[in-house]
């Protein structure tokens, strides 16, 4: 790939990577959104599906790029992928926030149009034990929620400058607790669904993947080492 | 000494030929033609419905809710659990068309006088249908809002006449893995039960039909109950047997996670399922073009309480979940 051609290839990744916000968008406006019998959920899933692939396309990159050196390019586009995969979860989260959690959209709302600036908190506040409930007694909520912080930390460092400030060493272990929010993501998915449903399998079974690929690279690695280790001390 | 006697069926019970002939084949030209209609929609883009419901004659009833708005039938028939045709909740309404309702009969079985196999059509006939609008709880915290068309479960049971020996009712779904795609893990059929003063309770019904067409697929076609008081999955889908017992029948979800779904799974607020809160539902009965899904708060036997908490007078409900 000529280094010319990635600003173009970030632009259409950027794009495909919006189009499931656009399919949503375009299930609002049709009415579709609507007529299913319980949005919230849909929209839950819906996001939450997206954070988790995106996430796992994001792990990928490294795996991938290792099979071939002509592969290198491809850690150029980690950090976009990694801050997709952090778009939709925000947006899985924000919607159990307003949506799930039984806080009072509309009657925010209407604060607001109203001229009411602080409604929007008042509701807030309503729902907040209730909320804190869920985060104290149920193991589900907790390990999706450190998913997500773990991917905000992430994001939060992920500019360049940051980076530099960091140094690299640092950077780089905190980057890769991605792992962890991966496993932690699909924690979350398994503790969810009822018993007996096996639809989290296949998202699993490619993390598992994944994670074993970086297991045999780092073997293969070190044998490496000491097999030239060896040969040097001959 | 009990002495089995088979009551012959009188000929006057008996449905002439032409009739039944007349009936099916509508059903089935209907359901032929219903089925291009559903392609078309599959085509057109739109959610697509298993078909095959037909009118059905009842009577209204007292038993109607009217301080929330009945969930639009679009949806009831789209947003189903029913882990025989997949576990999400659209997959019902997908795939529940391969399930054959005609012919289909009852067994009725175990601890009963008069053990018989009974008719689809001859039990629809048994009493008077009337509809019924009840809340209906998930245990998975959402709730709807239905109009069920049949008759008490209790009608059925006074006709069958159990031996007084028994003390709990099993109901049997169909698990025919020609036409269901059954998940491994569970293990089939499905099967519930009550106790028999749950089942004689006047709020159990028998069901046909909601919104006065016969029942979708997705909704447990042909005929399946509905207890109004307690989490859905209690409300057992397309029966082929029932049976009563002495002894407290093994069912599905208690089988499958005893910590999450008990074998009484009424409705509380109090007592919170593992995984979530069980004080609020999210009420599924939006008809206009809004996103958003209200919260309410859950009532102690789903709003029930006058009609069934006598029954668990003296019960620890924190403990018989």
């Amino acid at each position: 790939m000529p280094t010319r051609a990635i600003p173009y290839l970030k632009a259409v990744l950027h794009l495909l990577c919006l189009l499931p916000m656009l399919y949503l968008a375009q299930q609002y406006r049709n009415g579709a959104l609507a007529n299913l019998a319980d949005p919230t959920n849909y929209l839950t899933h819906f996001t939450g599906d997206w954070a988790l692939w995106l996430l796992l396309v994001d792990l990928a990159i490294t795996p991938v790029r290792r099979l071939n050196p002509s592969l290198a390019w491809l850690i150029r586009l980690r950090r976009m992928l990694g801050l997709w995969a952090f778009f939709y979860a925000t947006l899985h989260l924000a919607i159990y926030v307003l949506l799930f959690s039984g806080y009072d959209l509309p009657t925010a709302w209407a604060g607001l149009q109203a001229g009411h600036l602080g409604e929007p908190w008042n509701q807030l506040k309503l729902i907040w034990p209730r909320m804190l409930d869920d985060v104290e007694k149920r193991p589900f909520i907790q390990v999706g929620l450190f998913a997500w912080v773990l991917l905000f930390a992430l994001a939060a460092t992920s500019p360049q400058r940051v980076l530099r400030a960091m140094g690299g060493k640092n950077w780089q272990r905190l980057h890769r607790t991605i792992y962890l929010a991966g496993i932690a993501a699909v924690v979350h998915y398994w503790w969810l669904v009822k018993a007996g449903v096996r639809t989290p399998w296949k998202v699993t079974a490619v993390l598992a993947v994944l994670l074993l690929a970086r297991v045999v690279y780092a073997a293969m690695k070190r044998s490496q080492k000491t097999r030239t280790a060896a040969s040097t001390a001959i | 000494m009990l002495l089995r006697t088979e009551k012959p069926i009188p000929s006057s019970e008996i449905t002439p030929q032409e009739v039944y002939e007349s009936f099916t084949m509508t059903r089935r030209r209907m359901l032929s033609g219903l089925g291009a209609v559903g392609a078309a929609a599959a085509a057109a883009g739109l959610p697509q419905l298993a078909l095959g419901e037909t009118p059905l004659k009842f009577a209204t009833s007292n038993y109607t809710v009217n301080d929330r708005a009945t969930t639009p039938e679009s949806k009831a028939k789209s947003y189903n659990n029913f882990y025989e045709f997949g576990e999400q909740k659209d997959d019902p309404a997908r795939n529940a068309h391969k399930l054959k309702t005609s012919p289909w009969s009852v067994q009725i079985e175990g601890l009963v006088k008069t053990p018989q196999t009974l008719d689809l059509g001859k039990l629809m006939a048994l009493r008077p249908i009337e509809q019924r609008v009840y809340r209906f709880r998930c245990v998975e915290a959402w709730s709807m809002v239905i109009p069920w068309d049949g008759f008490p479960l209790a009608e059925l049971i006074k006709f069958v006449n159990p031996l007084s020996s028994a003390k709990f009712v099993q109901f049997i779904s169909l698990a025919d893995r020609k036409t269901e795609d059954l998940p491994s893990g569970i293990s089939w059929p499905y099967s519930e039960g009550l106790r028999m003063d749950e089942a004689m309770n006047p709020l159990t019904l028998l069901t046909f039909g909601s919104y006065g067409q016969t029942l979708a697929n997705q909704q447990g076609a042909p005929v399946r109950v509905i207890i109004p008081w307690k989490y859905g999955f209690k409300s057992a889908k397309s029966i082929v047997k029932i049976r009563f017992v002495d002894k407290m029948p093994p069912t599905t979800w208690n089988d499958l996670n005893p910590g999450e779904y008990g074998f009484y799974s009424n409705v509380n607020p109090t007592v919170d399922h593992p995984r979530w809160s069980q004080a609020h539902e999210r009420l599924l009965n939006s008809s206009g073009n809004s996103l958003f899904v209200k919260s309410v708060p859950t009532l102690p036997f789903n709003g029930y309480a006058n009609e069934v908490a006598s029954m668990y007078a003296g019960m620890d409900l924190k403990r018989n979940y």
